[in-house]
């Protein structure tokens, strides 16, 4: 029981993780039609920029944690922004009324150039930071057994469920979100309502790399290490998380990132540690044969 | 009614392709101030072109369009719409998956906010059945609610030209009459301009100003609506059924 409750807590504190990446790729996807396949990327520079961050703190003698972490927070998601922005305009918007393969390779170009780029700028090592949070709360001692919900595990799921607060809202309730969506169903009719839609494209980018962003300085300060190639899985089984629930359904999303940690934290307890990439691959495929729509997506048929 | 000799839109040599097709091959339109002006033509003459051409999507790629006096040939669509034109398309093209508020709600998006509770009272005094759906998706409104709101979607940016794209079509009689009275009203009442495409002759040219006769990508006749509906041509093409309309210099 206390070993599965455990799991449970870090499934979610992943499955979170990969949610927040997960929004991005399904809201870029809604928009254009397209996977940005570069997403992961940036979730990896936002890491780094969170490593960086700290360790600038640090030796600035910055150490009250509040004040560090709303500074990284704040730097990694504007330099992200930039990122994602530069982003869709050097390597979508020249293409999108290309065939779908070029800005596909056109993605994969800029993934593979993020890389390199910062493993140049970084070097290829894996690089720690000294733990900016430590410590947690014992839920409950069962046999020799603790339970434990780490405070930055309780940081991960409360900054989560604000950031998805926040993003409803702008979704649902702003002219922002509503040109966005409109963009998604019908992009010349949102232009004849008075919609730069090419603005309302490059806000997508950055609203989703900021999301990402987050992501990454929350991984970095859960497991305290980043190196130039986890944007490569992380994007994946984001992806899958965004394919499972729907590719284009935010709640969707959100729910196939929670579903995926969780599934993950399961099988590295139960199974093997060595194959849990193996569970992600395997609903990536079971989910595109079986119900390529995802969980909460709409048939790919609409009646309108 | 508030009409003067001030043109508002002007269309010189307009000439749009989709690839390498000729889709208008030349056209010289006017519209002034305070007009209701019509535009009929058969299936493909390249009236639903015209007006997208107008909002810049396709581009003109020759001749000029002037707005109230603007250059507006090489704007964007929304830099276009933001000047004050609004146009209900061909097909409707209303956001199912939104609200009939939020489709409303779009349609403002380029006029004052200080406007909008007002505007859309107005929508909704125009088309009460719109209130009465206001919190249902656009996609399950019936065909001649989607068209009403489409209308009232152009109406909310405070357009000072609508273009209306055959509002009409494929809606019973008593609703027709409703749509082409609602467009009188925003005429008379609003002094808004109207450029509107028709397949329903004999009611459009009864409710315009002046008409325009478009064959093959280019205009072949203009007249007030009266002059249009006595014209022979006119009545034997698109009136009675029947023969086509001669077409003057048409390759
Ligand atoms: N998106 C498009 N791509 C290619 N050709 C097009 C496109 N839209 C229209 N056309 C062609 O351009 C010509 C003019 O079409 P348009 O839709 O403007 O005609 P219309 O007068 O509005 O006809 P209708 O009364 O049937 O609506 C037609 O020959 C049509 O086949
Ligand atoms: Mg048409």
């Amino acid at each position: 029981m206390g070993y599965f409750l455990q799991q449970l807590i870090n499934g979610l504190t992943l499955g979170m993780i990969y949610g927040l990446i997960a929004l991005g790729y399904t809201m870029v996807y809604g928009i254009i039609g397209m996977i940005n396949f570069a997403h992961g990327e940036i979730y990896m520079i936002g890491a780094f920029l969170a490593v960086i961050g700290f360790t600038v703190l640090g030796l600035l003698g910055i150490s009250y944690v509040p004040v560090a972490l709303l500074i990284v927070l704040f730097t990694a998601m504007l330099f992200t922004a930039v990122y994602g922005w530069t982003l869709e305009r050097v390597a979508y918007r020249p293409l999108r009324s290309a065939p779908r393969l070029a800005p596909l390779i056109s993605a994969i170009g800029a993934s593979i150039f993020f890389q390199n780029y910062v493993q140049l700028a970084q070097g290829a090592r894996v690089k720690p930071i000294a733990p900016v949070i430590s410590g947690g709360y014992t839920v409950f001692e069962e046999g020799g057994f603790t339970v434990q919900l780490s405070y930055v595990q309780i940081l991960i799921w409360l900054l989560t469920l604000a950031l998805m607060v926040a993003f409803a809202l702008l979704i649902q309730r702003t002219s922002l979100g509503r040109a966005q969506r409109a963009c998604e169903q019908d992009r010349a009719m949102a232009s004849l309502v008075g919609i730069d839609v090419n603005r309302t494209i490059s806000l997508t980018f950055v609203i989703g790399a900021t999301l990402a962003a987050v992501a990454g300085v929350m991984v970095t300060l859960y497991y305290g290490v980043v190196d130039f190639y986890i944007g490569f899985l992380a994007g994946i089984k984001a992806f899958t998380a965004a394919v499972l629930g729907g590719i284009g359904s935010l709640p969707g999303a959100m729910l196939g990132g929670l579903i995926l940690g969780l599934v993950e934290a399961f099988w590295s307890a139960y199974f093997s540690v060595e194959y849990k990439d193996v569970a992600a691959f395997t609903i990536l495929v079971l989910v595109l044969i079986f119900k390529p729509s995802g969980l909460l997506g709409r048939p790919e048929v609409e009646k309108v | 009614m508030s009409m003067s000799n001030e043109a508002l839109l002007t269309l010189e040599g307009v000439q749009s392709f989709y690839g390498h097709i000729a889709a208008l091959r030349g056209v010289d339109i006017t519209v002034r101030a305070g007009e209701i002006v019509t535009l009929i033509g058969a299936n493909g003459a390249g009236k639903s072109t015209l007006l997208m051409t107008i909002c810049g999507n396709p581009h003109a790629a020759q001749g000029r369009i002037l707005f109230d006096g603007q250059d507006i040939t090489r704007m964007s669509s929304h830099e276009i719409v933001r000047r004050g034109i609004a146009q209900a398309p061909e097909g409707r093209r209303i956001f199912a998956r939104m609200t009939v508020l939020e489709n409303l709600q779009l349609g403002a998006l380029s006029a004052p906010p200080t406007h909008y509770a007002r505007d859309l009272q107005r929508v909704f005094a125009l088309f009460p059945v719109l209130k009465q759906r206001s919190r249902q998706r656009g996609g399950t409104l019936s065909g001649g609610e989607q068209q009403m709101l489409a209308i009232g979607r152009a109406l909310m940016s405070r357009p000072r030209l609508l273009l209306l794209d055959e509002p009409s079509l494929g809606l019973a009689p008593l609703l027709v009459r409703q749509i082409f009275g609602a467009i009188r009203e925003i005429n008379a009442l609003e002094g808004t301009t109207v450029l509107l495409v028709e397949q329903d002759a004999f009611h459009a040219l009864r409710l315009a100003h002046r008409g325009y006769v478009m064959v093959n990508g280019r205009i072949a006749l203009t007249g007030t609506g009266a002059e249009l509906l006595a014209n022979p041509d006119v009545r034997a093409a698109y009136l009675e059924g029947g023969v086509p309309l001669p077409t003057a210099g048409s390759s």
